[in-house]
Order: structure tokens, then sequence, then C-alpha cells
């Protein structure tokens, strides 16, 4: 019910309420707008899976993922992915903790394992189009391209900011705009882990198994 | 008022009679979409009519220099208001839903036109910006026209050589899609004999303004003589001929082949196609248009 | 390696007298106002106070000027094209060949859509939601303001494309096979696809934004439930906005790697599949039409209860309304295609979900009826609106009913008749709840009201012109005939397209009224001028501030306890006949810094689009550099606030009392 309440006189500490507590803080309103973003970043790619899932057999006469997907080479791929999700929670650690060692370390590890995941793919993606299965051949290969290479372009724009924060973070420490940001970032790189995820699951191993 | 007047101008422009299209029907599937257009038009019309009779009414009561409306500020819900304002839409609905339902399934494009008389085969292809006609029964092909026997029903397979377009004969029956690799079917006849007129109804390029023809539905004799006398003359319809035909053209005056190569259709299919498990993995196999 | 790319003297279109009229004209008014500008010295205030503002309130006035001027553009096409096709029957050509005619009719859905609608909606929402929830900016003013220019970026491109080079001869959504390299050489697809990919990131960033802060930041004691309806309905709007977007992003990056790099995503051979573009497309763009209206049913909202001096009725039911909506918009897309040559169930299941979500938008328009019944209703302009909306509408929703029907649609489909319904919707619903916003907060953002007398004239001239332009479609369609037709050859068709033209005709003379409009409220600004900050006697949260409201919106921060939070405190202050409001002790407020990022951001979007378009490689790497220098530099900023001090705050506040602070 809609009941005047005077509210003039009302501490915010008494109001019990989340939603009548006034405007959110900052790190909450960044946070949480970064995620609707990571939201929407995450329908772009059910685009993507859907246009696959469509075109998953539409090779044309040419070569199927059954022909070409490496399960080892993906395995390694996701072996690394998920270790530098790791070694990034680690360096959100120590950005709570304030430890400036502990979050280079931490960045310097997760960098070499993405950067890793990425030589992987580069190479998987080369040998291919060597082959002849380039994305022009058919449908599918287009598809595949589009939807895995469009996460290894968020990969190294992840990447790229990684190095940016280390940047920022040796010129200004451990400003509150700093660790907003590299809460993104850590909230970034985990979200393309699960896409990986759903990649390795429904390109790598659906196309390979019969 | 501008609105009462729709139904009044949908009643005039079918009795006025010269208006060629969806409400002077001349075939069974196009009487019965014309039917749920009305049935349907006037479920909705008996709620929207009062609607726009309360509004402007309540809007010139309740005018702010009427002294005698009484003012209720407080009146800001009603649990009766309320359940009459959810169910009148949903009654509505639930109306129109069952119509929409049942509609769907009678008149299916592919479903076949339940009559004692064997249907004729025509396939259909869209070009740039032109409509060729394949009866491959009588072994012979026209563009931009199309006769058929009136009373017999027309077992239409549609195709593309490229871009999408649409085949639409108002007067029959609904419009089907033709893309390129895909088969769509549809299913008409024409009641009585008459010329009527078709259409490509999905924009497909500079000449689209030109991609109609013209539909004589003719007694079963006349028919079967026009099909004698093409065979006798006009050029045959074989892969060479038919990439010349193929070349962008507009506004192309009607003509006949005498004879068609085996197997056409289908390479006009294979064409631009795939493998039938190449499409529509998520989708239920009923969606699909068939290959 | 050719410096220019594809682009060549021959891109610019000298032998159309039509065209190169207008790029003549416009070209000639853009630069008088230029150095006007200039001369005036008005440059220096125009980037401090505009350009590189991130104020939620400037952002949403520059995207309602960008929206009315695009509004011109558009319906000049669209004037064209009824001329056209009202003179071009029975094997007359007009005066538009079929290569100019198809840019036109693609042209007027895109900047209408794009361009009109979409900056209409949002800059309403820009403007008025921090105020209403009674916040000093939305949650990231910088990425607000990036966002504003991105929207101008694809604006000006598309609109380059009149100059050099050719737009997208297709139809607004550039169905492929049509839309391929193969059927579409030219570079008009790629000004389209560009333009809206530009655009595109723009308003997904809005939809971030305005979800955020509607979400996260509202006045202290403002719960769900005591939110104003417009701010509801701008949720809703901006949730379709962060679903739906991502999927047209992801569907024009495909038709771009189509046509760019020969990928076979929609392509006629090797296995494309252009079922898959209708599909996803639709997808994107029923929900487009709900983010358009949604805001559009919020302002209605408001201005039925602000001017019956009622609250709304049945508010928690327009909630329940909104947010069905919402979610149901998703349920529908293949009512767009019935055509294609799905199944029965299918079709049916698709036909019955559309006629569903008309009944969460039936409810509303009851309670817009109760909200009148029991109050003392002022005809004002917004007003006047909102009934012609509320009378209109209900015949657009029942054609589309129809449409929602199969078995109809498939005798409907593609024809003016369609383009009749959507227009129907469209207009009523869309532009003129944008009309009544934009005469109902236009006192709020300028502190002056907007002449009546022409907003009436302009109001009339729409009303009766719109019908005329459109009503004769539902005719010419029901008698076969198709949209998009450069010239016809039934001339029993004629009469009714004359009587369209007619309408057109009388639109334009709305359009004038508005112009009008707004210049005799200029020149009779001190007449009109709002003085308290409540012209309307307000409801909600924005009229409790001054007529322009400061940059920081309220001296301090408003607390709210009860649902139409100003009307109630208004209530209670007459009561006791205090009328002065309180004394405040004031203290300083700390306001976003002003930045160039977004306009510098879209500078470099516009030049890297335009390479992109042509081909020329070297360019678009300078432009994504700079983009990525811009974005460096805003990143490494040191300061992004500016604080206000507190004697400058009380100076403001003193100097303009409003009758009743919160």
């Amino acid at each position: 019910m809609n009941v005047a309440v005077e509210m003039e006189d009302v501490r915010r500490s008494e109001l019990v309420n989340i939603s009548e507590a006034g405007p959110a803080p900052k790190r909450i309103v960044a946070g949480f707008g970064f995620w609707i973003f990571l939201l929407s970043d995450i329908v772009m790619f059910s685009a993507l899976f859907a246009s696959y899932a469509v075109l998953a057999k539409a090779t044309a006469g040419g070569p199927t993922g059954a022909q070409l997907f490496n399960l080892r080479t993906a395995a390694m791929e996701t072996a690394f992915l998920l270790l530098s999700s790791y070694s990034c929670g680690l360096m959100s650690l120590a950005i709570n903790s304030r430890h400036h060692l502990g979050v280079f370390f931490g960045a310097v590890v997760t960098f070499l394992l993405g950067a890793a995941f990425l030589n992987l793919e580069l190479r998987e993606f080369s040998d291919m189009i060597a082959t002849g299965a380039a994305p022009q051949r058919s449908a599918f290969l287009s598809a595949f391209f589009t939807l895995v290479g469009c996460h290894g372009l968020h990969v190294a724009i992840g990447l790229a900011w990684l190095v940016l924060m280390m940047v920022q973070l040796s010129i200004r420490g451990f400003a509150g705009v700093v660790v907003r940001r590299l809460l993104c970032f850590s909230l970034f790189w985990h979200a393309l882990d699960i896409i990986w995820v759903l990649i390795f699951t429904i390109v790598y191993l659906m196309g390979v198994l019969p | 008022m501008r609105y009462g007047s729709l139904t009044a101008l949908l009643v005039l422009a079918a009795t006025l009679g010269g208006c060629d299209g969806v409400l002077d029907p001349k075939g069974p599937i196009a009487l019965a979409e014309r039917q749920i257009l009305f049935n349907a038009t006037g479920i909705m019309l008996a709620i929207v009519i009062p609607v726009v009779i309360a509004t402007l009414g309540v809007a010139y009561w309740f005018r702010a220099s009427n002294e005698r409306a009484r003012y209720r500020p407080d009146f800001v819900y009603s649990g009766r208001i309320e359940l009459l304002v959810w169910a009148i839409p949903l009654m509505t609905v639930l109306l129109t839903g069952t119509v929409a339902w049942i509609g769907s399934y009678d008149l299916d494009p592919p479903k076949p036109i339940a009559s004692s008389t064997k249907p004729i085969k025509v396939q259909a292809v869209s070009l740039d910006w032109k409509w060729l006609f394949i009866y491959p029964e009588q072994g012979i092909a026209s563009v931009n026209y199309l006769m058929v026997p009136a009373g017999t029903p027309v077992s239409l397979e549609l195709t593309s050589s490229g871009v999408m377009n649409s085949f639409f004969v108002p007067q029959l029956a609904g419009q089907i899609y033709t893309m390129a690799g895909m088969v769509t079917r549809l299913n008409l006849r024409a009641d009585h004999s008459g010329t009527y007129r078709g259409m490509s109804a999905n924009f497909s390029g500079e000449g689209f303004a030109d991609m109609y023809f013209k539909v004589d539905a003719v007694a079963p004799n006349a028919f079967a003589q026009w099909v004698a006398a093409t065979r006798n003359v006009g050029p045959v319809l074989d892969a060479q001929s038919y990439t010349a035909l193929v070349k962008p053209s507009k506004a192309v005056a009607p003509f006949t082949y005498r004879s068609i190569a085996s197997g056409l259709f289908a390479g006009i299919l294979n064409a631009a196609s795939q493998p039938v498990a190449g499409l529509c993995v998520p989708y239920p196999t009923s969606m699909r248009a068939e290959r | 390696m050719n410096l220019l790319g594809k682009l060549t003297l021959d891109a610019v279109p000298l032998h159309e007298p039509i065209i190169m009229g207008t790029v003549g004209c416009v070209g000639a008014v853009i630069l008088a106002v230029l150095a006007w500008v200039t001369v005036k010295g008005y440059v220096p205030y125009i980037w401090r106070e505009w350009i590189t503002s991130v104020d939620h309130k400037r952002i949403g006035v520059m995207y309602l000027a960008l929206a009315l001027i695009m509004l011109v553009r558009g319906f000049a096409d669209g004037i064209m094209m009824r001329s056209q096709q009202a003179i071009a029957a029975g094997g007359a050509q007009g005066y538009l060949p079929p290569e100019h005619f198809d840019q036109i009719f693609s042209a007027h859905g895109v900047i209408m859509i794009f361009f009109v609608a979409m900056p209409l909606v949002i800059g309403l929402m820009n403007f008025a939601v921090p105020l209403q929830l009674g916040v000093r900016d939305v949650a990231f003013p910088t990425m607000n303001s990036i966002s504003f220019w991105l929207t101008a970026s694809g604006v000006l491109l598309t609109n380059v494309s009149l100059a050099v080079g050719e737009f997208a001869k297709t139809g607004w959504f550039a169905y492929p096979p049509l839309s391929e390299l193969q059927f579409s050489p030219g570079v008009g697809v790629d000004y389209y696809l560009w333009s809206l990919q530009i655009s595109g990131i723009g308003t997904l960033l809005s939809g971030v934004n305005f979800v955020t802060t509607i979400l996260k930041l509202r006045a202290p004691g403002m719960g769900y439930m005591r939110m104003p309806v417009f701010c509801w309905t701008a949720l809703a709007s901006n949730l379709l906005i962060v679903a739906a977007f991502p999927v047209l992003t992801a569907l024009f990056a495909m038709l771009l790697l189509d046509r760019y790099l020969g990928f076979h995503f929609f392509t006629v051979d090797a296995g494309g599949n252009a079922m898959m573009y209708v599909n996803l497309f639709w997808v994107w763009g029923h929900p487009e039409v709900y983010i358009l209206v949604l805001p559009a049913f919020g302002v209605f909202s408001e201005v039925a209860a602000t001017f019956s001096g009622k609250s709304l009725f049945g508010y928690r039911s327009m909630v329940l309304a909104t947010m069905a909506i919402c979610v149901l918009s998703y349920t529908v897309w293949l009512h767009h295609f019935f055509t294609m040559g799905a199944s029965a169930s299918v079709n049916a299941f698709f036909g019955i979900t559309s006629m569903i979500i008309g009944v969460p938008t039936g409810v509303k328009v009851f309670n817009w009826l109760f909200t009148m019944y029991g109050g003392r209703v002022r005809f004002t302009v917004p007003v006047l609106w909102m009934i012609a909306f509320m009378v209109s509408f209900v015949f657009g929703g029942l054609t589309g009913v129809l449409l929602a029907l199969p078995p109809v649609d498939w005798q409907v489909h593609n024809t003016v008749f369609l383009v009749a319904h959507f227009h129907h919707v469209i207009i009523p619903g869309v532009l003129f709840g944008c009309m009544a916003g934009y005469n109902y907060w236009f006192p709020k953002a300028f502190g002056f009201k907007l002449d009546e007398y022409w907003g009436k004239a302009s109001f009339w001239c729409w009303f009766i012109g719109f019908h005329l332009a459109f009503m004769p479609l539902y005719v010419t369609g029901l008698m076969g005939m198709p949209r998009r037709m450069q010239h016809t050859d039934v001339l029993s068709w004629q009469p009714w397209l004359l009587v369209a033209e007619l309408g057109a005709v009388i639109i334009l003379a709305g359009i004038i009224c508005q112009v009008v409009q707004l210049v005799v409220s200029i020149r009779r600004r001190e007449q009109l001028r709002d003085t308290t900050g409540d012209p309307w006697d307000g409801r909600t949260l924005e009229w409790a501030t001054a007529s322009p409201p400061p940059a920081w919106n309220f001296a301090a921060q408003p607390r709210v306890g009860e649902l139409d939070a100003f009307w109630a405190k208004k209530q209670r202050v007459l009561a006791k006949q205090d009328l002065l409001g309180r004394q405040h002790k004031y203290e300083p407020i700390e306001v976003p810094k002003n930045s160039p990022v977004g306009f510098v951001t879209a500078f470099f979007a516009v030049i890297t689009g335009f390479a992109l378009i042509w081909h020329i490689w070297w360019i678009v790497c300078v432009g994504l550099l700079g983009t990525a220098a811009t974005l460096l530099a805003f990143m490494f900023r040191v300061e992004d606030e500016v604080e206000i001090s507190a004697e400058q705050v009380g100076r403001f506040d003193r100097a303009h009392p409003v009758e009743v602070s919160l």
C-alpha cells in the first residue's frame, strides 16, 4: 500500500529495503553496468551460436568438423583458458589484499596463458586455411570461423586490456577507479571462459562425435 | 467517424467488384481466407468501436470545464474493473486464436485441395524479373503467363533462381515465398473461368514492378487445346535457353516453350542447393521449406 | 595501391538533378549555419555546453534535435514515394527511375526507424528518467555522450550516401540474397550496414546505461513500486535494447563478412541460408518496435495522470502489462514471415502469441481510459495527442490482429495493407507519443512553454493528414497492390493513391506548423515563461526543480515516501499553507566533467565507416588507431568530476524558488 511517510528525517541506515536505499555506490553501479554489458555480449554470441547450429551441416561438399577438428588441441586450449581464469581469480584475491606483487604475478600468468590459447587457436586457423578449409569454402566453415574467431577476438582485446590495467595500476596504484576496472576485467575474463566451454562442447565435441 | 467507415469501405470495395483482389475471391482457398478476414474484423470491431466511443465520451464528459462531472481523484484502483479489463482482451484472443489455429491447418499452402479431379502440377521459378512456369506433365513451359483448367486443383512447387520473391495471385490463394535452393509448395484452384492477376509480392530489385503475370482459368478442353497448340510453336527450354532466360530482363512479354528438358526444375534447385541435412538443424522438420 | 580505394569522382551523382539539388541546398544551409555560428562567436559555447556535455538533459535535447531534423529528411523520402506512386500509374514511369526510387524507400525505412523514432524515444528517456528518479545523472554520463555521438555518426554516414555513392536498394531490412554482393555489388548496402553497426553500438551502450540507472540509481525511498510509469516503460525498453541489439550486431557482422571476405552465411551457393537472416533480423526487429512504443506508452501514462489531475489508474496492472509486453515481444517474431513456408503448427503458434501480446496493450488502453474517468481533463496539446493516439492506435491494433492470422496474412503480406498497418501503429503510437512528450517536457528543458495555438494546428494537420495518407492503402492493399512499387499498371488504384498523396501534403503542413510553433514560442518566450518549475501542476519529481534544471538537477537529494511523491508533497504543503519550501543547508556537489571523448570517437567512427565502405584500407587503420587512442586518453584521464561549490548551489536555488521542494 502507498502510505505517505515523512521521509526527510529518516536516516538512511534505518531503511530496510535495498530498493529504497537510494543511489548505489560507484563500485556496485560499475559492476552491475558491466554485468549488463556482458549479458548483451552473451546475446551476441547466442546469435552466432544459432547461426552455427543452423549451418553446422552445410559443408557444401567440403571438409566437415569431424575431419578438421583436433580434440587434443581443443583440450589444450580449454586447459589454458581455464587455468588463466584460475590465475585471474588469484589476481582478484591479491587486489582485495592490495598486494602489488601478487597482482602483477597473477596478471602475467593470466596473460601468458591467454596468449598461449590465442597462439594455439591462430595455428589451428592457419592450418585449416592451408589445407583448403577456409571460411570462404562453405557456410559451415564461415560460421565456425566467425563464432570461434569472435571469441578469440574478445580474448585478444582482453589481453590488451590487461596490459593497460597493469600500466594504470603502476601509475595510480589501487585507486577506486582502477580497482573497479580490474573487477570489470575479471568479470569479462571469466565470461569468456564460460563461452569457451560452450564452444568446446557445441562446436568441437558435438562436431566430432557422430 | 473515419473508423466506422473502414468497414463500410471494405464492403464498398467488395461490392464495387472491380477490385480484382482479396475481396473478390474466385477459388476456395481465397474464399475461405476472405471469410476469416471478415469474421476477425467483425470480432475486433465489436471491441474497438465501443472503446473509441468510450474514450471520446469520457474525455469529453470529464473535461475540466464541466461542472457537473464528479471529480474523484481517489479512483485509482478497482478489482472488478481490473478483472474486466484483463478478461475482455483475453477472451477476444481466445476466439481469434482458435480461428488462427483452425485456419492455419485448413488452409496450409502445401495441403492438397480435396477434389475428384486429379491436380495438375506446375513448377514455378522466379527469375530476374519474370516468372517461369513449367508444366512437367504436359512437357511445356510459359513465361509470365499461367493457364489453368477451371475447377481443377493446381499443385505448385516453387523455387527461385536467385533472390527471394513471392508468388501471389490474390483472387485464388495466399502467397508463398520463393527461395533459391529450396522448394515451397502451394495449392490453389480457380472455380470460375476468368483472367486473374498474379504478381511477385517480395521486392527483388530493379524490375520488380513489372513482375506481374496473367492467370487464365479456362474450361478443361480449352486448356488441353492450348497445351496441344503450345507444343507446336516456340523455342525449346533446355539448359542453354534457360541460361539465356536467367539473364536479367524487365517487363518481359509473355511467351511459351514448346518442350522442356527433363529434370530441369531439379537442376535449377541443385544449382544453388545443399544436402537436405544442411538446413535448419534446431528447427523441427515441419518448419523447413522442403527441398 | 589505390590511395582512395573504390572512391572516384563518378561516385558523386552529378547527373541526378534531384539529388544534386538537395545536396546543394542542404550543403548551403549547413555552411550558412556554421558560418553564422562562427562569426557570432558561439563556437566555444557550443563546444563547452553541448558538444562535450555529458549532462543527460543536454544529450536528451541533442537526440531530439537530431530526430526532428531527420524527420524532415525521412518525410521528404515519404512524400517523394507518394508522389511517384500517385503519378506513375497505368504505364506512366513517373519522375523517379527505379535506381532512385529503390534507394528512397530503403532510406525512408532506415531513417524513420533508426534515426527518427529511436533518437526521439532515447532522447525523451535521457531527459526525463534521471529527473523522475530524483538523481543527478545517469549511471555512466560519458558513455551517454559516446552513445549520442555514435548515433549522430550513423546519421552522417547515411546522409553522406546521398552525395557520394548510393544507398541500399534492398528495402530497410536488406534481405539476402538481394543484399549479397552478387545482386547488390554497389556500396549502397555497405553504407546501410556500417551506419547501423556504428549507431547500434551507441544504442546498446545506452541500453546498458539506462538499465543500470533505473535499477541502481533512484532517490532514497523510491522503491520499485513508487517509480513513475515512464521509468518502468524506459526500463522495459532498455532491457529489450540490451537483449535485442546484439542480435542485429551479429547479423550485420555476418552479412558484412559475406560481402567483404566472401563468407557464405546467406549466399545462394556453398550452403548459405537466407532464411536464417530473416529469422535473426526479426528476432531483433520485433523487440525493436516495442523498444519504440513502450516509452511512448509511458509518456501517455504521465500525460493522462497529470492532465486529469488524478493518479494513473491501475498502477500495478500497468507495470505488469509493461513487463509482460517486454517478455512477450520475444515470442512473436515469425509473424513477419508467415509466408516463408513454415508448417501449420509453427505458423499457428506464432499467430496466437502475436495475439496474446495484444492483451496487455489492451489493458493499458483501458487503464488510460479509467485514468480520465473521474478526473478533470485539461485539453492541452499533449492531451490531444494522447486522445488521438487512443482512438487511432486501437484500429491499428485491429489490423495487427488480422495480420496475426496466418491465412489472412498470406493474402496481405508485403502489400500496402501491411504498410498501412505498421504506420497505423507507429505513427499514432510512437510519433504521437513523442510529440506529446516533446510538448510536455519542453518547458522543463527550456524554461518556457510551446505555443498552444500552433501546437493544436500541427496536431490537427498530422491527425487528418495521417488518416488520409494511410487509410487508402488498406483499400489498395486488399486490391492486391504490393509494397515498394516504382510504378503500377492498375489504373483503379490511382484515385486512392492520389488521396494518399493529399494526406502526405497535409502532414507536410503539420510539420511546417511544428516549425512555426518552435519559432513563435522562442519569439514569445517571455510570455510563455515557466517561473515555478511546475507549469502543468505535475505529479512526479522532475517538476520539483527549476526550469531548466541546473546541471546538478536537485539542490539536495530528494527523498520519496510514496508514488507521485511531488503531488503528495504539494497537497501536504498546501494544507499547511507553507509555500516557500524549506531552507536548505547547501553542500558542494560533484558533477561529471565534460568530455570530448564522445565527439572525437564519433569523428573517427565516421572516418572508419566511410573508409570501410570505399575500401580505403589505410584510412581504416588511421580511424581505428584514432578510436583506440581516444579511448586510451579517456581511460587514463585523472579528473572525471567537477565540484560545484555550496555557494553556487545556494545562489541558483535562491534565484529559482520552486513551489515545493522534496
